[in-house]
């Protein structure tokens, strides 16, 4: 927090979107991005001067995918500190729940899901800005208990008798991501539960309640030490493309636009692939 | 041999229950067959008392034991629980059970005791025939009428067999007129019961027509104990007296005299010395504009301070003036020796009794 | 005075004790007090209408022939049965100890039991898994002592309902036992009856009407109850699949079909409901 009181003074009052962004990517050599080496503040200062482009500024309220949860809200406080004087809020929830509520009016200026099947729900319903942009890409894992005591090595070690699974249910993205690793493999697998979100699912192994649960390489970093990641070539086929897209009715568009380059560049995508994204 | 057995006989007890701002601390012996009435005001402790017997108020000291067995006796740390006593209960408002018909709640103690049911049943219908409600067995509590559901109440806590019967305030809850009637049966079922019966009541009537012995209760504390007759005649509290409808004064006795207040002795027809109390009815009390002869020497000044009928005469509430300051005086007069006399409130007076007509004992 | 108060515990359910009392106040009925009410009505029924006017009513049959919808419907129907039973088992002894024995931290623990009123039911689902689950403080020896595990099976999401269900009970049921007169069970004692005959005999029969509405309350709050059940019970078709947890993911895909699902819920707690009813005012 003082840290980022202290920027703030030392940056100018206006700053450029593109340019402003461009000036961090190129300074942050850091692995660690939340924390500031001296020499960012200083270089963003002087490239800022040199720009021109519309005043972004005011609240902006962005709408996740729960898989987005820790990096969308890195980028929230890299956003905040590029542009003072901007406040940026995060909905993270399944992404269905979230394209409901958008369609339903939530007033909201940037939507990010986890899946272009709910997205397309946004833009059919006319609620989308332009064409939305695939950002990234999730890959699925199988996460279990650290150390993996069950020595799950395969998808089709989780049809072992005995095992209790957990899958996402298929009506979201993980869990129809899911079904589609399991039919390329061609394994049938009964879980105990289809869990509502991707989340659900890796709590019920951070409790060591099921021995495995088919959840996104992001999640399994995300939970750091308290599930192991197996990677299994299945997945390669059952690739999620997250795509983003501002929306129509966006209370602040200036701020929406300004939020998505910040995704979609080079530091913001450092940031997701630190997270466990791919590359789109 | 017949004395112990005796001794062994009936209720004795020593309730002491200390409540913080109160305590009770009264001594009870009843023998059986004997209809006990525990009298006072409001707030006493008789209530308190009948709840100690029952077993609903623990004891904080002294002893309750009945028929030569202890029920409770704090100091032994020994306690039956209500449930183990052989106590019947008759509670102020009922408490009939609700939810059961009359036949049901007569039954519910012997079931509870381990009758069987078709027993119980048998035994409840004699009960309520006896009370003349065999009509209404099968009526539930609150289609009875007020006299009904007493008589209910009174069946239902004679059903266990109990060697103590409690009654608490058993006729108050009744109309004027269902109390007249409900009173004498209450009595006639009373005299009937073979074992140990303690009643409370405020209302001295009901005291001195159901009971054998009353035990006045007063702040807690027995003030006074004996047979209806003793307690009508020789009143030992204001509250009494006026329970009885009596003047009462306590002072301090020299042969045929009785100081009341300073400057006032009454003459009485009793010799005594030392404490004593003087009582006389209000009806023998007569009230003079001017100073009475001498032939009354029992006369004293003092001022109305309230009227109020009573039967078809009226009684004059006065304070003592003069020697006798602050002597309170209720005397029964005649319309017209009221209208006579110009009497009202702030009216002074001389009030007058004859020494024949005074009572007085020892204090 | 104790019918007063339990008809009013059970005022919703429109006991006939209370037709009685609405027949005796008569004279004009204040506006100041109908405008509310009517507000506070209309505010109730206005999402019910809506779901109403915007169900596919043309698609309904085909939403409805589904083997799925009537397999949560049982399960639901099964579990809040359950739960409720079980509510009633353990929840009226619980009231009964609140509300008529004095113990050291009586009051603690009545704010303890209305806990689960206030906690988020999926917190309350975390928290039974951290207590019952495979791992739990308790579960794991339940696993080990008796080979039993309560997460992802149909006695979780009993467990889970129970949980969330209970308070209404113990709530309900202590208001109406504070409010009964509690000299009936003196004079039950003074008959030799003990404190378990008393209250099995006298207490329980007088506050029937509490109990009832205690147990419908819990029932209705078990079958709409979704936060606990899918985090302790998770979801699985038939098994831990309950009405809410069916609708809530056919919200993710098909809000037609989230809709026909909300409606049997709707139109089968209503039918429950007006049967209840109908069976204790023909029994008193």
């Amino acid at each position: 927090m003082t840290t980022r009181s202290a920027r703030r003074h030392a940056l100018p009052l206006a700053l450029g979107g593109a340019a402003m962004l461009l000036a961090l990517t190129a300074c942050s050599s850091s692995d660690d991005t939340s924390s500031d080496p001296p020499g960012r503040s200083a270089a963003s200062t002087a490239t800022s001067s040199t720009s021109a482009s519309p005043k972004v500024s005011g609240s902006v309220t962005v709408f996740a995918a729960a898989s987005l949860k820790e990096s969308f809200s890195t980028l929230g406080k890299q956003f905040e500190t590029a542009y003072p004087g901007t406040k940026v809020t995060f909905s993270f929830g399944g992404s269905d729940t979230l394209a409901a509520s958008i369609t339903a009016g939530a007033p909201a200026d940037v939507f990010a899901a986890a899946s272009p099947t709910t997205m397309k729900t946004v833009t059919d319903a006319g609620d989308g800005q332009g064409e939305p942009s695939t950002f990234v890409r999730n890959q699925l894992e199988i996460a279990t208990p650290p150390g993996n005591p069950q020595h799950i090595a395969t998808l089709k070690d989780l049809t072992r008798s005995g095992l209790k699974v957990a899958l996402c249910a298929k009506t979201v993205p993980c869990g129809s991501a899911a079904q589609k690793a399991l039919t390329a493999g061609g394994i049938s697998l009964t879980p105990v539960s289809y869990e509502q979100d991707v989340k659900s699912a890796l709590t019920k192994v951070e409790l060591k309640e099921v021995d495995a649960a088919v959840v996104y390489r992001t999640d399994v970093k995300a939970a750091g030490g308290k599930v192991d990641g197996v990677q299994f070539p299945e997945s390669a086929g059952a690739v999620n493309a997250y795509p983003i897209v501002a929306l129509k009715d966006a209370p602040n568009p200036a701020a929406a636009q300004a939020f998505i380059a910040l995704v979609k560049s080079a530091e913001g995508q450092k940031v997701l692939t630190e997270a466990g994204f791919l590359n789109p | 041999m017949s004395t112990s057995l005796t001794k062994d006989e009936g209720l004795d007890a020593r309730l002491v229950l200390d409540r913080g701002t109160f305590t009770l601390d009264v001594e009870l012996t009843v023998r059986p067959g004997e209809v006990l009435a525990l009298l006072g005001p409001n707030g006493a402790g008789k209530t308190t008392a009948l709840r100690a017997l029952a077993g609903l108020a623990p004891l904080t000291g002294g002893h309750l034991r009945l028929d030569g067995e202890t029920l409770e006796d704090p100091a032994l740390r020994r306690r039956t629980a209500p449930e183990g006593r052989p106590v019947g209960v008759v509670f102020q408002d009922y408490l009939l059970f609700p939810h059961l018909t009359a036949l049901e709640n007569v039954a519910f103690g012997p079931r509870c005791h381990g009758m069987p049911r078709a027993a119980a049943r048998e035994l409840a219908a004699g009960l309520l025939d006896r009370m003349g409600l065999a009509d209404h067995a099968g009526a539930k509590p609150r289609r009875l009428s007020g006299g009904q559901a007493q008589r209910v109440a009174l069946a239902r806590a004679l059903a266990t067999g109990p060697r103590l019967l409690l009654l608490d305030e058993p006729l108050a809850a009744l109309d004027a007129r269902a109390r007249l009637d409900v009173r004498a049966e209450l009595r006639r079922h009373l005299a009937a019961f073979e074992a140990v019966a303690v009643l409370v009541t405020h209302d001295p009537l009901d005291a001195m027509v159901l009971a054998d012995r009353l035990v006045v209760v007063e702040q807690g504390r027995v003030v006074q104990e004996g047979t209806p007759a003793e307690i009508a005649r020789r009143p030992r509290t204001d509250y009494i007296a006026r329970l009885v409808g009596l003047n009462l004064y306590r002072g301090d006795a020299a042969g045929h005299t009785v100081r009341v207040a300073p400057g006032l002795g009454l003459t009485t027809t009793e010799t005594l010395d030392g404490p004593a109390f003087v009582a006389f009815p209000p009806s023998s009390v007569t009230l003079h504009r001017e100073r009475p002869d001498s032939s009354a020497r029992n006369a004293w000044p003092a001022e109305v301070t309230g009227m109020e009928s009573h039967g078809d005469q009226l009684r004059v509430a006065l304070t003592g003036s003069g020697p006798a300051a602050g002597l309170p005086l209720a005397a029964d007069l005649t319309p017209v020796a009221v209208a006579e006399l110009l009497l009202a409130p702030g009216v002074q007076v001389w009030a007058s009794v004859k020494a024949a007509q005074t009572h007085s004992y020892p204090a | 005075m104790t019918d007063d108060t339990t008809t009013a515990a059970a005022g919703f359910l429109d006991a006939p004790g209370n037709r009685q009392r609405r027949a005796r106040t008569g004279g004009r009925v204040p506006v100041a007090l109908v405008l509310p009410a009517l507000i506070g009505l209309a505010f109730l029924l206005l999402p019910l209408v809506a779901l109403l006017i915007r169900a596919p009513w043309r698609s309904l049959p085909d939403q409805l022939a589904g083997a799925a919808v009537w397999q949560a419907l049982r399960l639901s129907l099964q579990t809040a049965t359950l739960a409720t039973a079980a509510s009633l088992l353990f929840g009226v002894p619980l009231a009964w100890l609140l509300a008529r024995t004095e113990f050291p931290g009586r009051r603690l623990v009545r704010a303890l039991v209305t806990l689960p009123l206030v906690l988020p039911p999926v917190v309350g689902g975390v928290a039974l898994l951290l207590a019952l689950g495979r791992n739990g403080v308790v579960g794991r020896w339940l696993d080990t002592a008796f080979g039993i595990t309560l997460p992802f099976t149909t006695s979780g999401v009993v467990v889970a309902e129970t949980f969330v269900a209970m308070p209404f009970l113990v709530i309900t049921v202590e208001g109406t036992l504070r409010a009964a007169d509690a000299r009936y069970e003196e004079a039950a004692a003074t008959l030799g009856a003990s404190r378990f005959t008393a209250f099995r005999r006298v207490t329980l029969p007088m506050i029937a009407p509490g109990v009832a509405a205690g147990a419908v309350l819990a029932w209705a709050r078990a079958l709409g109850e979704f936060g606990a059940t899918i985090t302790f019970a998770g979801s699985f078709p038939g098994r831990t699949q309950t009405m809410p947890l069916a609708v809530y993911l056919a919200l993710q895909d098909d809000p037609a079909a989230a809709v026909a699902l909300s409606l049997v819920l709707l139109a089968v707690s209503l039918a429950v409901l007006a049967g209840l009813r109908e069976r204790w005012t023909g029994a008193l």
